[in-house]
């Protein structure tokens, strides 16, 4: 069963190449293409959940371990990774459907599905990846191809905002490879599992603490983490609206988000002072995003905004976890914390890809984003308008979509830990979510008469079918997944995810084997 | 031990040169000055006192050799790098004929 | 762009052929001395870009160039992954990037399997990589100054 792993990374890296020699003879073969190759992974995601056991392990090129230590490069799917692989290859599918007509306007549009492949690789490739220094050169691929993707239609705000987050992203890399350069100091092997045993045999001390924190810088830049935001409303503003859709819903997450929950549980020894850290750099993400959001009035940079809020109240449900892990307390209320963290992380890529898609549909149509210039499209646009009040009931957290859900189990959680300011500043952040998002609503689509727009002279209609499928579809998800609380879905689909990181030790003994 | 106290000094002489200079090329030069400092960082570390070159001929008789790894490590390095510092440049000539200077004080168009 | 002055011509003319069989060499030899499909490759590459700085060329000829050596550097990248997974298909064992082929002594020239296919993979793929970056940035700026 484990020839199934590297197809992950095989299929989008041999399809992007060939998407370059085959598409400088005929034009359309990356659009369609694209889309058969994500659509083929997010089946083989879906059967490896429903019918294989994991952990499954696969080591490259065949070298058994060596008097018990494992000297091949490691690629491991467990429960944790087939959850994430889930997200990237559902948000990746319906983003390169939309793609089909958005990006028929400009003339490189191979080297615009090439790239997009690329991303898919590196994405698949961090999350199913056993080794550090692996996950490093996966990560740079993913990254690489974004800053490129972020600069796709060359005007003066493009090249901007895609220069400066290259400098910030080359410089959380560079952190990043530093703290690997420590612990392979330290410990002598790049293998996770081994260097976590690695950890608890010899004595930690000032080394390992110094990389964990540098790690935590360089991984909280690529997560969009406070004080480490700058780079995020720019970039995800700029770039074309099915890849900020793909950035925001699935990039922070893969090799943000992702990686700090694989090596902080599993990996290093879990302590209360990087855990306090982590709780507070969440809280702060959510109330600082949720109040910069808020006065925003470009509908982009409003959406962006709210990720780095929505990405703060993953890392607090997850920070919580730790905390009562860190003093030994109940282990259930670290389950039901963990629980809502990873749950919420898979309602936020569907929704704010949605709603990406949204803010891309009316800028096809009107050429506008300003939200001060827009209203009156709620009878022209139908399709678009009921996407986006599902997507926006959704994140305000309104019974029955899936954020309500995600949002109660944190904050009751957070309640049993007995942290009340945390759970009164989600209750308040939720609210101010909710305002925020009745703005978007009330601007963008109901505000004036629809003769406007034929007095500017601006004729608008319903977008193409590609854009209304993927819109709908995501939408039906939104209430799809409000039954991943059923206690039977939730075991097959979220309780592995989470038992890998509650189990944190077992890890090193389910890939090496002893 | 001195010579991973220069190596950490060669990263922050770069990172000063992101940081406070004003030119695009100089940010790019200063990005590459923190890549060269971890590439000679990484390859310090596996130093073996009284090792030669890790190469497996006939003619070798002395059996202690460097740690090979870091080298591995340190050629995919320089790769990427060399990739990052491709796509920057590329950037930064675009951005010269769109806004006429290299200053980052006028490039400031996005706000808020 | 206009070439260079008559001297540079001519040394170019003796020098180039040299650099490539060197840059060959290395990559040949990747699993013997020290070098292989990345430094190869990047010798390779200057051995080109050398001839095109002393020769000059018109704008024309640039672009079709571009669209060979993007071509190149896809189908390189496209060999090496077919070889990394013939190991599944054929190979004892079944897994990804196995080495199938026999490995002979060591110090041999064919020895090591299928190592030295993966450095001639790469050192075309490097090559290829650079020349096209050289000349999208040169194209760029023909562009701009017509």
């Amino acid at each position: 069963m484990d020839v199934f792993i590297p197809l992950f990374v095989v299929l989008p890296l041999a399809g992007a190449f060939l998407i370059a020699i085959i598409g400088s003879f005929a034009k359309g073969f990356g659009r369609i293409f694209t889309s058969i190759i994500l659509a083929f992974l997010t089946g083989l995601s879906l059967y490896v959940i429903f019918k294989v056991e994991y952990p499954i392990i696969l080591k490259v090129g065949g070298w058994e371990l060596f008097e018990k230590i494992p000297i091949a490069i490691y690629m491991v799917i467990d429960g944790l990774s087939i959850y994430l692989l889930l997200i990237i290859n559902i948000v990746g599918f319906f983003s390169a459907f939309y793609s089909i007509s958005y990006i028929k306007r400009f003339t490189a549009e191979n080297n615009y599905y090439t790239l997009f492949c690329l991303m898919a690789a590196g994405m698949n490739g961090v999350v199913v990846s056993g080794d550090i220094f692996n996950i490093y050169v996966f990560l740079e691929m993913a990254a690489i191809s974004s800053y490129a993707l972020v600069a796709f239609e060359i005007e003066k705000e493009h090249l901007e905002a895609s220069f400066k987050y290259q400098v910030l992203g080359c410089l959380s890399s560079l952190f990043i490879l530093l703290s690997i350069g420590f612990l392979y100091w330290k410990t002598s092997t790049l293998n996770i599992a081994d260097i976590s045993r690695m950890i608890l045999s010899t004595e930690g001390g000032g080394l390992v603490t110094f990389a964990q924190v540098i790690l935590l810088s360089g991984f909280g830049l690529k997560a969009a983490m406070i004080p480490f935001h700058a780079w995020l409303p720019d970039a995800h503003s700029s770039a074309p609206s099915p890849i900020s859709s793909m950035l925001s819903g699935v990039l922070i997450k893969a090799i943000g988000a992702y990686v700090i929950l694989r090596l902080f549980f599993n990996m290093f020894v879990i302590s209360y002072s990087i855990s306090m850290v982590i709780t507070i750099i969440g809280t702060l993400s959510m109330v600082i995003g949720g109040i910069l959001a808020i006065g925003q009035w470009d509908i982009k940079r409003l959406l962006a905004y709210s990720s780095i809020s929505q990405m703060g109240y993953v890392i607090l449900g997850v920070g919580i976890g730790m905390l009562v892990l860190s003093q030994n307390g109940d282990k259930s209320i670290a389950t039901l914390s963990i629980t809502g963290g990873l749950f919420h992380l898979f309602n936020h890529a569907v929704f704010k890809g949605l709603l990406f898609l949204n803010a891309g549909a009316v800028e096809y149509e009107t050429g506008i984003r300003d939200m001060k210039k827009l209203g009156g499209l709620s009878a022209k646009m139908p399709v678009t308008t009921s996407t986006s009040l599902s997507a926006s009931m959704s994140i305000s957290g309104i019974p029955p979509f899936n954020g309500f859900f995600s949002k109660l189990i944190i904050i009751i959680a957070a309640i049993q830990a007995k942290y009340y300011v945390l759970s009164i500043l989600a209750v308040f952040i939720s609210i101010i979510t909710l305002a925020m998002y009745l703005k978007v609503q009330r601007f963008t689509f109901f505000n004036k008469k629809e003769e406007d727009w034929d007095m500017r002279g601006i004729s608008v209609r319903e977008v193409p079918f590609t854009m209304c499928f993927s819109m709908v579809f995501l939408a039906v998800l939104c209430l799809v997944l409000s039954l991943l609380v059923v206690p039977s879905i939730r075991d097959i689909i979220l309780t592995p995810a989470v038992d890998v990181l509650i189990n944190a030790g077992q890890y090193s003994t389910a890939v090496l084997g002893h | 031990m001195i010579v991973y106290f220069l190596c950490i000094f060669l990263f922050l002489v770069g990172l000063y040169g992101v940081v406070t200079k004003r030119n695009l090329i100089k940010i790019v030069i200063g990005l590459a000055i923190m890549e060269y400092s971890v590439n000679l960082f990484l390859i310090l570390i596996g130093y073996v006192k009284g090792g030669t070159a890790p190469i497996l001929s006939n003619e070798v008789t002395k059996r202690v050799f460097v740690d090979p790894l870091p080298q591995a490590m340190v050629l995919t390095a320089i790769v990427i790098g060399l990739a990052t510092t491709t796509l920057l440049l590329a950037i930064a000539i675009r951005i010269y004929k769109k806004y006429g200077t290299f200053d980052i004080r006028e490039i400031k168009n996005l706000k808020g | 762009m206009k070439g260079m002055t008559v001297i540079v011509k001519k040394v170019t003319q003796i020098v180039c052929g040299i650099i490539f069989l060197y840059g060959i060499y290395i990559i040949i030899h990747g699993h013997l001395t020290p070098g292989g499909g990345f430094a190869g490759g990047a010798i390779i590459a200057g051995a080109f870009i050398l001839l095109i700085l002393a020769f000059g060329s018109e704008f024309l000829a640039l672009k079709k160039e571009e669209t060979r050596s993007s071509i190149m550097e896809s189908s390189a990248i496209l060999i090496f992954l077919i070889i990394a997974v013939l190991g599944m298909v054929i190979g004892v064992g079944g897994v990804f990037f196995v080495n199938f082929l026999p490995k002979g002594t060591i110090g041999e020239l064919i020895s090591a399997g299928v190592i030295p296919l993966y450095n001639i993979a790469v050192g075309m793929e490097v090559a290829a990589a650079l020349l096209t970056i050289f000349l999208a940035l040169l194209i760029y700026r023909d562009e701009v100054l017509k």
